[in-house]
């Protein structure tokens, strides 16, 4: 009995994917456990592994198709069954089998089961062509406009849906067209530019950014500590771990600023904290989400129970995780459930910066890089180096002070910076 | 201004430029004794005489031919089919000679001739006899090919093509004879060929016609009021030339239009509305022009599915619904 698949949720947060490469094609057998497809989720390139075995019948989201949870991507069966019953359109959109021998003849094409989506396999952008010259004008960006027309068609229609202020597309438009025309009709000359599509990460990384700096009530709170004492114990432990061997790992800054705010965010839990609507929810785990630049934008791996684990250990596990998100190998459940950020742009000579709040959690912590610079100790100067943070905090959580108390923790331990290898 | 008929308006104006210019004449089968085959020449040859109004034999081709030499040494013919069907025994001389003669001649002759009869379908008179011949004449250069929808337009446009000097085909239609509307009598009320009429003002869709089908696509817009769609009508009037800057300006306006007309729907002027239209106005349009043509077979003789075959005015309202995905 021929069975249909559906897109199973391959990430928590999932909520369409997109087919990246099937492994099987039409015709092949496929036993338990198979490798089908691998499917690109907003968080990374997932897996897909057959639940049954038989033969693969047919394929209805090709390589490259964009597919919504639970919706078919294939059919399963035996070779030679009748499967014109479990064609696209009976099966998704209208009534669940309804009636199962009926009308077969009836060629429901491949492109009406597919969910109604403007920007094709390819990236080209389904819309009319007056959609297109109004968006040129108006400055619209088409990729977020769900089109109402046949197959995903935005059509002009989903425009004034989109924006309700119409005024600016039709017959009142000419006075002002008529005031700015030789402008208009310069622009008209300038080169299109390169339209790059969406991939699903950039569409996540978009909507979750997004949501965060419209819902979540930030402010931010800086310090600039006395990093003299930091760079010399990373100094050390380089030099002592160099001597043990020719590839003795190195330890960062980073590693040693993960283990910091760990300890740190035990003495002060209220930071280590997220908001719900019914509660504040304190973590008993320290979990750090370390943001990682990979080709397509950033995602980041958390470093489990940062403040029970030793600076080597931190070490090694941000170097795989970094390594394996590079290569959009992380499995979901190792991209979620932080309990803080840490975002460091000092390798690009970034001297301070602030970051976006990576919800659900309450803060994240922007690192600079460590500054040689004149810095006043005693009555002298003298050459020095400081490292300057910026805590954004999410104000439903953490108030000013709680973020001040937990800074001013951070500073202490980094000035002081046997306690990181203490702790 | 007088209340006519479509064929009084184009007897009127035969009327009034044969009394203008004594090198016009009228020939064809049963345009005298008969007083023409749909009674549109009535009253002519006792007005005019035989010379003057020619009866002809069967024989199209002949007629044609004759006539298309007197207008090459200074006669100014107007040649009357019983139906444009038949002229496709005179294709030739229309085609290769009235078309082509002032090209060929290096400009020494040309042509001043009008072709006009009843074209499209009629009722129930058969696939022979049921052609619409704007599509295959509009195809050639050299001629210029008009279909009015309205006794006023008759009167004008035929008025135009008698003072042409090149060959004018001229396309009635036999049910549109008994449709009466205003007609100017200033003897000079002449109108430009190439110049389209809006039928109807409207904001939302385009509809594009001629000839009977302007009617039609009215009927069609009235329905489309009554759910709230307001259509344009485009009546061309004239075929080639064609009038561009009408179709422009309109779907500029409505960002949707189809066109309705007899005749199959494989090429033809539909067809080359639809590419003007593409082509000049493209980021106008928010959805793909669609034609509402006489459907793809010989015309049937049965009444019922003569009917079907037919463009009818649901079939407008439908497309226009299309077009604004309303459908």
């Amino acid at each position: 009995m021929a069975k249909v698949l559906d897109l199973p949720k391959l990430s928590p947060t999932m909520e369409e994917g997109q087919i990246a490469k099937w492994h099987k094609k039409e015709g092949d057998a496929v036993a338990v456990d198979d490798l089908l497809a691998e499917v690109e989720t907003d968080k990374a390139t997932m897996e897909y592994r057959s639940f049954d075995k038989g033969t693969l019948l047919k394929i209805l989201a090709p390589a490259g198709s964009v597919v919504r949870l639970g919706e078919p991507v294939a059919i399963l069966g035996t070779p030679g069954e009748d499967i014109s019953n479990l064609a696209p359109g009976s099966s998704v959109h209208n009534a669940p089998a309804a009636a199962p021998g009926a009308a077969p003849e009836q060629s429901a094409p491949v492109a009406a089961a597919e969910p109604a989506s403007s920007v094709g396999a390819s990236g080209w952008i389904k819309a009319s062509p007056y959609v297109r010259k109004l968006a040129r004008e108006q400055g619209l960006d088409l990729v977020s406009v769900a089109g109402s027309g046949p197959n995903g068609r935005i059509v002009a229609r989903d425009l004034s849906n989109a924006k309700p202020a119409k005024q600016a597309v039709s017959s009142e438009t000419k006075t002002p067209t008529a005031a700015i025309a030789p402008r208009v009709e310069s622009a008209g000359a300038l080169a299109e530019p390169e339209a790059r599509p969406l991939s699903m990460m950039r569409k996540a990384i978009a909507r979750r950014l997004t949501e965060s700096k419209q819902t979540v009530p930030h402010f931010y709170l800086t310090i600039d500590v006395d990093a003299d004492a930091l760079h010399n114990l990373r100094e050390q432990i380089n030099q002592d771990l160099a001597s043990q061997g020719e590839n003795a790992p190195k330890v960062s800054f980073n590693d040693l600023i993960v283990k910091a705010c760990a300890t740190a965010l035990g003495r002060v839990p209220e930071c280590n904290a997220q908001f719900t609507n019914d509660a504040i929810l304190v973590h008993r785990r320290v979990d750090i989400s370390v943001a990682v630049s990979v080709p397509d934008g950033l995602v980041t791996p958390v470093v489990r129970n940062a403040d029970r684990k030793n600076v080597l250990s931190i070490s090694a596990e941000v170097r795989d995780l970094a390594a394996r998100a590079k290569a959009k190998k992380l499995a979901p459940e190792e991209m979620s459930n932080g309990t803080f950020s840490i975002s460091n742009l000092g390798m690009y000579g970034i001297d301070a910066f602030a970051a976006v709040i990576n919800p659900p959690e309450g803060a994240i912590l922007a690192v600079g890089q460590v500054r040689r610079e004149p810095v006043v100790k005693g009555d002298a100067v003298v050459p020095g180096r400081k490292l300057a943070m910026t805590l954004s905090c999410d104000h439903r959580v953490i108030d000013g002070a709680v973020g001040a108390s937990f800074l001013r923790v951070l500073r202490q331990i980094l000035e002081h910076p046997t306690q990181i290898l203490l702790q | 201004m007088s209340v006519m008929r479509f064929r009084e308006a184009v007897r009127a104006a035969m009327i009034e430029e044969m009394e203008r210019d004594s090198r016009v004449y009228l020939i064809g089968e049963e345009v005298g004794h008969y007083q023409g085959a749909y009674k549109v020449s009535e009253g002519m040859l006792e007005r005019f005489g035989e010379k003057r109004v020619i009866d002809t034999p069967i024989t199209e081709s002949g007629f044609t031919g004759i006539s298309i030499g007197a207008a090459m040494v200074g006669l100014r013919p107007i040649v009357e089919y019983m139906t444009w069907n038949f002229s496709a025994v005179a294709f030739d001389q229309i085609l290769n000679n009235a078309a082509k003669l002032r090209q060929m001649s290096g400009g020494q002759l040309h042509v001043p001739i009008v072709f006009r009869a009843p074209n499209g379908s009629a009722k129930q008179v058969g696939s022979q006899h049921s052609h619409s011949m704007e599509h295959f004449y509009a195809h050639v250069p050299g001629l210029k090919v008009l279909a009015p929808a309205t006794p006023a337009d008759a009167k004008g446009l035929l008025k135009a093509a008698i003072r042409d000097d090149d060959p004018v085909l001229y396309m009635e239609s036999e049910t549109l004879y008994g449709v009466k509307g205003e007609v100017p009598e200033d003897p000079d009320f002449v109108l430009p060929m190439g110049v389209a009429n809006v039928a109807r003002e409207g904001t939302d869709v385009t509809i594009v016609s001629w000839s009977r089908m302007v009617h039609v696509s009215l009927e069609a817009a009235n329905a489309l009021e009554k759910e709230g769609i307001s259509a344009e009508v485009i009546d061309l009037r004239s075929l080639r030339p064609l009038d561009e800057e009408s179709l422009v300006r309109s779907v500029h306006k409505t960002h949707r239009a189809i066109v309705a007309h007899e005749g199959w729907p494989y090429g033809g002027v539909g067809a080359e509305v639809a590419d003007r239209i593409q082509r000049l106005a493209f980021d106008d349009l928010d959805a793909p022009i669609l034609r509402v043509t006489t459907r793809d077979v010989p015309m049937p003789y049965n009444a019922k599915l003569e009917q079907y075959v037919i463009p009818q005015a649901p079939r407008i309202v439908e497309a226009a619904k299309k077009v604004l995905y309303r459908a």
